[in-house]
């Protein structure tokens, strides 16, 4: 349907955009496979980038020289500064497991986006061409602009570069040395801590070069951060993490298909990369050229002992706490018995995934697709089937579960960041189609007008449901907790081997946890569904997944009334954060996430628990 | 650290319960994606401002001053509920309004209905607010996507083009936008096809593929509803590539200085743009507008500190026209309100709660390095709304009592 030199053409613009893609995922790669962090962080440097690329090409001439020379600068400066953060703040959380790490890479964006903001302002900007290459070049009568050509050579110049350092210099091999086995390096005398600054520089120097090469073709604009680092992620995880070929190969892949999708399917483009990504890591879990993940650290979130049953001191203290919350709202105003409301929601969603994390070592990195399908179930179940509440909340858990024995079966098949990755993309996919098909979803306006029971409907008994269903909850996952199937589990967290040495179906364990995780994040999505009236994509959001991972950390990953705990202490403090502090509050959220986990990395219970207590924590 | 932990917890304790009013004032809550999307909120900020502060000058509105409680509320509904709620029973305002998406501003009015509340929407376009999720709490200022793309389908019917290709965000504003422009044209041009859509995610537009298939569908005119960064791309990319050679565009709030200014005098020449021609409207009320302006913050107004200024003239007119703060009475008072702004007088529909907030369509021109409109002229939204008929079998009943 399209001649030749439309698809010929198509090629050449999915090569240009390739480059930009390589840039942003070897720096991602090479961090990875040195450092092992993940980090959230990388589209952040990415954006200043292009931030400070326009700067500085503005305070030289407008020459080739002057743009291009302005890029490599920015793109210094860039590396500089992630040089900076790696040395106060990354280098202490290399033994951290991932979940931290995440976490402190995501606190590490919204102080980014606040800076950025402050330095520059709200405005778009746009550069200005580059000079000497302000034109189109005619190919097969079909014009493409020179810039755009420069940049399909970019990607394989860095590609060569990155090869020759890593295959034909001294420093290099120590390079791949650490990314296959970071102790034995450590262990030959190498100074680990210069290599890891250094690296950490190459890779921000590569997302800094990949901003400023972006602002002749884009605005410099304050979403660029989250735009590309979901992107990114994809690419390194379809490449293998830690892979540069890999990252190489699968740019040029999801750029190619890209573009012809925009061709062939405008509708769907959206959604077509996550599913190259499932369907890659369905046939190679390890990316196309990752290696087998050896020397994983000790099972990530293993911990030093096990949790263990509750004394009888702390049952009775647990129960008066039920009771104190029970009697609250009698004093209290009936803001703060909305904001409790939504803690008892949310501790049951932190909770869900404080199963997989904690007890199983399982980072869901999506777990707000669970927490979507409950809450889009009951919308749906009320608002077109018209049926009642517990049809909603019922059907809710139904989806949840659904989910995870959707997703499990996909993701237990994984390890560590493929699994996060994984999970990562299937809520990007739900949220990309809660967006997209509106006739079902009611798209980005989402399903508003749903109605409680009216014994329900003052704000006192809602209180009284959540809590209820909160200590319910908390009730029926510490049971699974202490059941066969939770110490099956935690085996499957602390050693693969042993745990099938003594006849233990891992994956199968694993993928049971999936479906009872995601039906209680179904439930808590219900609840919330019906406590708002209302339902929105930003139920499947990253952000609404990260708010969960920092209400499980702030109250301890290793503690099983943590959730609870995380949720009240994070909920009251982010909301008064936004309430309080319009302009500056991802600044200071940000720093906070990032001071706690260096600052208290077993979580308020757990820093309680190490001072005071024994017993179950 | 767990100190610190504690002194913050208690500093946020303290704000809260300190949230006394003051008794000689009206209390507005107001909120917007301030910290999501500064590009067009920082602007609407500085506008209201700007309009509380000449109402108070003038003497505040039912003897007493307007007193604004801003929030931010992140882009996100459920953090626009929770501020929403916040206002409302912790602060004792009197009404809502704002919002900047439209999608939170579904979930306020939502809000209002069940809390019943007066709502005033600010910026949001979106026309489910009016119709099908329309309620009796919720007013709307700014003109509807229906307004805008009605009347550039009947401009663009005139043309001798047959072949469309639309490229638009791939979520509701954009799907309405698109849906609404090739309503109108078929209905008008049963001869008219369109060729090619494209439906990017928004801020992620890849405009060299994108541009690149909208050129092999070989259409005679384009309809774009992209903007911000998404539309710089795709400028940028279509001039190099010829996208808009010889090719009609009809492109929507490309005019609006919020997202002409980041394209220079790469403007496009001759697309035909709804916009605010800030610089070019000399009416008195809009020239003294455009002063107060400069002076208080130095900078030209945008849409946004326009649609800010004018909310809050709305809310003045309200209160008064109530005479009280009761919601039922503000309900009755906003319905067929008239109000004068800086672009001429306005009013609220009675019918469907929509303000006839007008717009402008002109060309785009490069003057002086600079994108701007001429040849434009005014619309009074009066006159591009759905006829009566329509409204009543779009809105739901409730909302109309």
């Amino acid at each position: 349907m399209y001649d030749a030199s439309t698809l010929f053409a198509q090629l050449l613009n999915g090569l240009s955009y390739s480059s930009t893609l390589f840039l942003v995922a070897s720096g991602l790669a090479l961090i990875f496979g040195v450092t092992k962090i993940v980090n959230f962080a990388h589209g952040s440097f990415y954006m200043l980038g292009a931030y400070i690329a326009l700067t500085v090409t503005n305070a030289l001439p407008t020459t080739g020289f002057g743009f291009w020379g302005g890029v490599v600068i920015a793109a210094l400066v860039v590396g500089a500064i992630g040089c900076l953060i790696e040395v106060t703040i990354l280098r202490r959380i290399y033994q951290a497991p991932e979940v931290f790490q995440i976490l402190v890479t995501f606190g590490l964006v919204l102080v980014f986006q606040n800076l950025i903001y402050e330095f520059w302002g709200p405005d778009e900007v746009l550069a200005p061409r580059v000079p000497g290459l302000k034109g189109a070049v005619t190919i097969f009568g079909e014009r493409i602009p020179q810039y755009n050509i420069a940049l399909i050579f970019v990607g394989p110049v860095f590609l060569g570069l990155l090869w020759w350092l890593t295959h034909r210099t001294r420093w290099g091999r120590l390079i791949r040395a650490a990314t296959q086995d970071r102790e034995m390096v450590a262990s030959l005398g190498v100074n680990q801590k210069t290599l890891f600054t250094a690296v950490f520089f190459i890779g921000t120097f590569l997302a800094g070069l990949a901003g400023a090469l972006q602002i002749p073709k884009e605005s410099a604009n304050l979403q660029m951060d989250i735009n590309i680092v979901v992107e990114a992620f994809v690419i390194v995880v379809i490449g293998g993490m830690g892979s540069i070929m890999g990252a190489f190969l699968a740019a040029v892949l999801v750029g190619v298909i890209n573009a012809f999708g925009v061709l062939f399917f405008p509708q769907a483009v959206s959604v077509l990369i996550f599913l190259v990504m499932v369907l890659v890591l369905v046939f190679r879990p390890n990316g196309l050229l990752g290696g087998r993940m050896v020397a994983q650290r000790p099972g990530d979130l293993s911990i030093d002992q096990p949790f263990r049953l509750p004394t009888r001191a702390m049952k009775q203290a647990m129960l008066a706490a039920v009771l104190a919350l029970a009697l609250l709202p009698l004093v209290l105003p009936l803001y703060f018995e909305v904001i409790m409301t939504e803690v008892f929601i949310l501790a049951i969603f932190a909770g869900s995934l404080h199963f997989l994390l904690s007890v199983g070592g399982i980072v869901s990195f999506g777990h707000a697709a669970y927490f979507g399908l409950g809450s889009y179930a009951a919308a749906l179940v009320a608002t077109r089937l018209g049926l009642p509440m517990a049809a909603g909340v019922l059907a809710a858990m139904v989806a949840g579960a659904g989910g995870g024995l959707l997703f499990g079966w996909f993701c237990t098949r994984l390890k560590g960041v493929y699994l996060a990755m994984l999970t990562l993309a299937f809520a990007q996919i739900l949220f990309t189609l809660s967006i997209q098909m509106v006739s079902v979803t009611g798209g980005d306006n989402g399903i508003v007008g749903l109605t409680r029971p009216s014994w329900l409907n003052s704000h006192m008994a809602y209180y009284y449901l959540a809590l209820a269903a909160a200590v319910l909850a908390t009730r029926l996952m510490r049971r699974a907790l202490y059941a066969p199937f939770g110490f099956a589990f935690r085996a499957g967290r602390d050693s693969l081997a042993r745990s099938a040495a003594i006849g233990i179906d891992t994956a199968r364990i694993q993928w049971g946890a999936f479906v009872l995780s995601g039906a209680f994040a179904g439930l808590a999505g219900a609840l919330m569904a019906y406590h708002r009236g209302s339902v929105f994509p930003t139920d499947f959001s990253v952000s609404t997944t990260v708010d969960a991972l920092v209400m499980v950390l702030v109250g301890g990953v290793q503690s099983v009334s943590g959730p609870l705990i995380g949720a009240l202490s994070y909920h009251f403090v982010s909301v008064e954060l936004i309430r309080n502090l319009a302009d500056y509050w991802r600044l200071i959220l940000g720093l906070f996430i990032i001071v706690f986990v260096l600052g208290v990395p077993q979580g308020i219970v757990g820093a309680f628990m190490n001072r005071f207590g024994k017993g179950e924590r | 650290m767990k100190t610190t932990f504690l002194k913050a917890m208690a500093v946020s304790a303290m704000v809260l319960l300190s949230g006394g009013a003051g008794a000689d004032s009206i209390k507005i809550g107001e909120m917007s994606s301030y910290s999501s999307s500064p590009q067009s909120t920082e602007a609407y900020r500085k506008g209201w401002q700007l309009a509380v502060e000449h109402i108070n000058a003038d003497g505040g509105v039912l003897g007493k001053t307007l007193e604004v409680v801003s929030r931010d509320d992140t882009g996100k509904p459920d953090a626009a509920l929770r501020a929403a709620q916040e206002l409302v029973t912790n602060e004792n305002v009197v009404l809502l309004t704002g919002t900047y998406l439209s999608n939170v501003a579904v979930a306020v009015a939502d809000f209002a209905n069940t809390n019943k509340v007066f709502f005033l929407v600010g910026q949001p376009q979106s026309d489910t607010l009016i119709w099908e999720k329309g309620n009796r709490y919720t007013f709307r200022l700014f003109n509807s996507m229906h307004s805008q793309v009605t009347a550039m389908a009947q401009m663009a019917a005139k043309l001798p083009a047959k072949r469309w290709a639309t490229i638009a965000p791939n979520y509701e504003y954009g799907q309405s936008a698109v849906k609404g422009f090739q309503e109108e044209l078929k209905r008008l041009r049963p001869d008219v096809e369109f060729v090619n859509e494209q439906w990017p995610t928004l801020g992620k537009l890849e405009a060299g593929s994108t541009v690149q298939a909208m050129i092999a569908a070989e259409p005679d005119a384009v309809f774009n509803a992209t903007f911000g960064a998404d539309l710089a791309k795709f400028v940028r990319e279509g001039n190099t590539r010829g996208l808009f050679e010889g090719r009609e565009v009809y492109s929507i709030l490309t005019g609006l200085p919020e997202y002409l200014e980041p394209l220079g005098d790469e403007a496009p020449e001759g697309w035909t743009v709804t916009g605010y021609p800030v610089e070019q409207i000399e009416t008195p009320e809009h020239a003294a507008f455009r002063t107060a302006y400069e002076e208080a913050y130095g900078e030209l107004p945008k849409v946004g500190s326009l649609i800010g200024y004018t909310e809050m003239l709305a809310i003045r007119a309200i209160l008064e026209k109530a005479g009280s703060t009761e919601t039922e009475a503000l309900i009755a008072a906003a319905r067929g309100v008239t109000f004068d702004t800086p672009i001429g007088p306005m009013a609220f529909r009675a019918q469907d709660h929509q303000s006839t907030f007008g717009f402008y369509i002109g060309k785009l021109a490069v003057v002086d390095g600079m994108g701007r409109m001429v040849d434009w002229q005014f619309y009074d939204g009066a006159d591009f709304q759905p006829p009566d008929d329509l409204v009543k079998s779009l809105r739901p009943e409730e909302a109309t009592k």
